[in-house]
């Protein structure tokens, strides 16, 4: 399961690779409301990290996410090799 | 209680304000499979999915009124508690003998296949893995059921072998789940590779032939006939609202012990089958699809008469020649506008708009029958393009203009 620290650098790379790099993140930062990520950016953006630090997060825990720390505690959890 | 869809209906409104709703249109009258009174005039219709354009078939049109008179209009209940009927039995065996396969089991409609099989299916252990662009009786199939879902990118052979090996350690069976030609764009799935990745993981397969059935395959009978891998594909879905011009949907397999899927599948189990008329004249309908390949050259035919068109028009188009052709659109308001200035000058489309559509990009669907005349595609081909041209769309047409 990978760290919370690798998790976040990924998050930011990613942001960075949409084009929404300029937003500042923290932990509150809401995917909807200050990322402008709508139900099926928001999956997709969670796809493009799952490929990222190769593992995969089941949907039925996607539902839960509506922050940046929603995000980072789904991913933390996640089956797979990174580390 | 409808406050929690206030976001949604301001969206509408957004919507409809250019002029009609998308999503509400009323024809005065259907007055064949490829045209209709809307507002006192007649339309072209560019987008129906009547592939084969049986829904004005005699000899289906027939079979309905013949069954209604003997059977009456509705079945009054569902199969498990108010009994199957003859014509129910005699649709699976026709289907499944066309299919070539040892069994199906038939649903009221396309979606509901979808919800009963997967839940059915993938139970609590399992994993059911999911392309992104799946129709949205797919996910809510794999959401009625209790396995994990994971979701792969669309068409990417690799992802989807990279997830079953992160899931290679985990108990249960794996199902993958692919469509034939994916509704959207019209492209079609890279099955043969997509079954290479099930063979290498001892995965399940389901391929949703919805939009292929009839229209790919030497029979018709799909993707899987036409790149040869029926044999790899242990699960076919599909329905009989597309080319087979009614309603319904089914499941296929070779699987014997199937019995318990009629008690497990809750949305075959809880619902009413479907009336004689519709078995009737679906039965029917596999007899013409069986019997007329011409409809299918046809259809092919149509499909890249529409696609050439509108590429030397000089549109930027979603996916190879398909019955299904796409016009990806800048933005939302262009998407609107076009359709509703087309639809004024007498040619029917479809608005697909995000999220229902891959990556939520507004879509200008157009899907072909083989019951349109080349007079026909031209017209929609003329119509199009000098619309696209007023909203600078068309460029080939615009430079030549210049």
């Amino acid at each position: 399961m990978p760290d919370e620290e690798l998790v976040l650098r990924e998050i930011t790379g990613a942001l960075e690779e949409l084009g929404k790099g300029t937003v500042p993140v923290t932990m509150e930062t809401s995917l909807l409301h200050d990322l402008s990520l709508d139900s099926v950016t928001a999956l997709d953006f969670v796809m493009q990290l799952e490929t990222r630090l190769d593992i995969i997060i089941p949907m039925d825990g996607m539902a839960e996410i509506e922050t940046i720390g929603d995000l980072v505690g789904v991913l933390t959890r996640g089956t797979g090799k990174a580390d | 209680m409808l406050a929690k869809l206030r976001a949604l209906r301001s969206e509408l409104a957004m919507v409809s304000a250019a002029g009609r709703n998308p999503f509400g249109v009323t024809f005065d009258s259907i007055l064949s499979a490829t045209e209709a009174i809307l507002d006192g005039k007649r339309v072209l219709l560019l987008g129906t999915n009547n592939y084969l354009g049986l829904t004005f078939d005699q000899d289906c049109i027939d079979s309905a009124v013949t069954a209604t008179m003997a059977h009456g209009t509705g079945t009054t209940g569902s199969r498990i508690a108010n009994g199957t009927y003859g014509g129910h039995a005699a649709l699976e065996q026709r289907l499944a003998r066309f299919l070539g396969r040892r069994h199906a089991m038939v649903f009221t409609t396309g979606y509901q296949a979808n919800l009963g099989t997967l839940s059915a299916l993938a139970g609590r252990g399992d994993h059911l893995l999911l392309d992104a662009d799946s129709h949205a009786s797919i996910y809510d199939g794999a959401k009625l059921g209790n396995a994990q879902v994971t979701r792969f990118r669309h068409n990417d052979p690799d992802d989807l072998r990279r997830r079953l090996r992160l899931l290679a350690d985990q108990p249960g069976e794996k199902l993958i789940v692919l469509e034939g030609i994916y509704s959207m764009l019209g492209d079609t799935a890279p099955l043969r590779e997509m079954v290479e990745v099930k063979r290498e993981a001892s995965a399940w397969l389901l391929v949703d032939e919805a939009h292929s059935l009839g229209v790919l395959g030497a029979h018709g009978r799909g993707l899987a006939e036409a790149d040869g891998v029926e044999a790899d594909v242990d699960f076919v879905v599909g329905t009989f609202s597309k080319s087979l011009g009614a309603i319904g949907g089914f499941c296929a397999f070779d699987l014997d012990d199937f019995g318990a899927l009629r008690v497990a599948a809750r949305a075959y189990m809880f619902t009413a089958s479907l009336p004689p008329s519709i078995v009737a004249s679906v039965i029917q309908a596999i007899e013409a699809m069986e019997a007329q390949p011409q409809l299918r050259d046809s259809l092919r035919r149509n499909g890249q008469h529409l696609h050439a068109g509108l590429a030397a028009a000089g549109f930027v188009l979603g996916a190879m020649p398909s019955p299904i052709v796409s016009l990806p659109m800048p933005d939302r308001e262009t998407a609107i506008r076009f359709w509703n200035q087309l639809l004024d000058a007498g040619v029917y489309t479809n608005l697909a708009l995000g999220p229902a559509t891959p990556g939520g990009r507004p879509l200008l669907r157009m899907s072909v029958s083989a019951a349109l005349t080349p007079e026909q595609i031209d017209t929609a081909i003329a119509v199009i393009t000098r619309t696209g041209q007023l909203l600078g769309l068309a460029t080939a047409g615009l430079a030549a203009a210049e």
